[in-house]
């Protein structure tokens, strides 16, 4: 273990679980989407459900949604900046069933329009897992690098992305692999042991088959 | 790599349990030494900045069940009246105050949880101002502590949801007993047999939220939590070995953890979360 995941994360509280987790399953989904978020609509589930309000889940997550870390004492108030901002934000409770106690759904809209739908679990200590992306099921963390790339489903696409970042010189620690149907929407989650640049991310983006390419650098603590 | 308490004592052998759990997180994170303790500073002065903040007799929480009560033990202490006295008296007005900040949406340092984020810094702050513990011996603490928590995490659980109260305030107790017997001179072996002791006072402890927010009871548990701390650190200092393998109280604990009821795992529903009483104290629970 880590262990300033010990002594540590340093946080707004009162959960790790509740707010810090929001926080990041916010902060995910905003770097998924890639740009500003201008509409919000929350679902939670069970004990997030329950208990939202107490913990400042709600908070935490919007907080998250504007880019803001676990640790900024903006997430106090994000509500009221993201209104100021005119982010649209809805809340509402929802029954997922055999989903994990401290579950949200979400459909966030950017500022081009582009709509992302992401399930996400706070499953302790303020770590969180990624669900469901855009009706696909996935699972990863985001704790280590993670590379998130949405694309056609088609011959030759894996292969031009590994193959990309042979090129870089960077290891694929373990990979994942989804799809909507054959030759439909498809998705790839790759955990790397280097860092992305800016412009690796751009060469993976120009992949012909690759429609969304998202990097996520690994967290301390 | 994730090392039991037995291994940690050996790991320690020819050098202080600070330095070899400093050693392990530079090795893992490829950081310097100078770096680790850097950032461990870090979280030692936002644990200082929570106490101040959280000594605020004004403070409130969104659901109105905590907040100002540190104030209150703080200022007995200052009047001379305490029955703990300097050293516990600060430790456990520190904690509550941390604890408080931390159900107020302040920033805090989780240790281990957020829930139990009062204990060790309560304890290490009053050493400071008490004891002279300097700023990189608090720091060397805390390393001490975290060792004591990863045993504890990897054997066991650190959190309430899975292993009760036990699992949270005991393992923060646990910490802070090592991480004052570390301070006090104590060896590695008296360190983790403080934190043994910790955890046997603590063992069976529920988690029983009311309302299931981190407020009542959980606030006032980072209290007595502080004092078995201190208690446990006295017993080894004083020569007192644990007579049970200090292992086996973390394997006892996930034994007792996995036989609670849910109803007594973060729920909200058994325990302090059942009590009539405080159906209507809550002013936004469902």
């Amino acid at each position: 273990m880590d262990l300033f995941d010990l002594i540590g994360p340093v946080m707004v509280g009162p959960s790790s679980s509740h707010t810090a987790g929001a926080a990041r399953i916010g902060l995910t989904a905003r770097m998924l989407l890639g740009e500003d978020v201008v509409q919000a609509e929350i679902a939670f589930h069970g004990s997030f459900a329950k208990t939202y309000q107490g913990h400042g889940t709600d908070r935490a997550l919007v907080g998250g949604l504007m880019g803001m870390q676990v640790d900024d004492l903006r997430l106090r108030e994000s509500l009221t900046l993201a209104r100021e901002a005119g982010i649209v934000i809805s809340f509402q409770q929802v029954n997922i069933r055999g989903a994990h106690p401290n579950t949200v759904q979400m459909t966030i809209t950017g500022r081009s329009g582009r709509q992302l739908m992401m399930e996400a679990a706070s499953v302790g200590g303020g770590n969180i897992e990624i669900r469901r992306i855009d009706g696909m099921n996935v699972a990863f963390t985001g704790k280590e690098n993670t590379l998130v790339i949405q694309n056609t489903d088609a011959p030759g696409a894996i292969a031009a992305v590994t193959g990309a970042l042979a090129e870089m010189d960077i290891n694929i620690a373990s990979m994942q692999v989804y799809r909507r149907q054959a030759g439909a929407d498809a998705m790839m989650v790759l955990e790397l042991d280097g860092q992305l640049s800016d412009e690796d991310v751009k060469i993976i983006q120009n992949i012909r088959q690759v429609r969304g390419c998202t990097f996520l650098k690994r967290r301390n603590g | 790599m994730d090392y039991t308490l037995r291994e940690w004592v050996a790991l320690s052998r020819n050098t202080s349990l600070a330095s070899a759990a400093i050693k392990k997180q530079c090795q893992e994170s490829d950081q310097p030494v100078s770096a680790v303790r850097d950032t461990m500073r870090r979280h030692l002065h936002c644990m200082m900045e929570a106490v101040r903040d959280g000594l605020n007799e004004n403070l409130r929480s969104v659901s109105g069940l905590t907040g100002g009560q540190a104030s209150k033990l703080h200022g007995r202490l200052l009047s001379g009246k305490a029955l703990c006295g300097g050293l516990l008296g600060k430790a456990t007005a520190y904690a509550l105050a941390t604890a408080e900040w931390n159900a107020c949406m302040g920033k805090i340092v989780a240790a281990p949880t957020a829930g139990a984020c009062g204990i060790l810094p309560g304890a290490l702050l009053a050493m400071m101002e008490e004891r002279g513990v300097t700023e990189d011996q608090a720091v060397d603490a805390l390393f001490v502590a975290a060792a004591v928590g990863e045993s504890i995490a990897c054997q066991a659980s650190i959190s309430g949801a899975e292993g009760g109260c036990q699992a949270e305030c005991g393992t923060a107790a646990a910490m802070a007993a090592a991480a004052l017997t570390y301070l006090e001179g104590g060896d590695a072996q008296q360190c983790v047999d403080a934190a043994a002791f910790a955890i046997m006072n603590l063992l069976g402890l529920v988690c029983d939220p009311v309302g299931g927010l981190v407020e009542v009871p959980c606030v006032y548990r980072n209290v007595g939590s502080s004092g078995i701390a201190f208690t446990a650190a006295d017993m080894v200092l004083s020569g007192i070995r644990c007579p049970i393998q200090p292992d086996e109280v973390i394997l006892a604990m996930k034994e007792v953890g996995d036989a609670l009821p849910a109803s007594l795992r973060e729920t909200g529903e058994g325990g302090c979360a059942g009590c009539p009483c405080m159906k209507d104290a809550c002013r936004i629970c469902r």
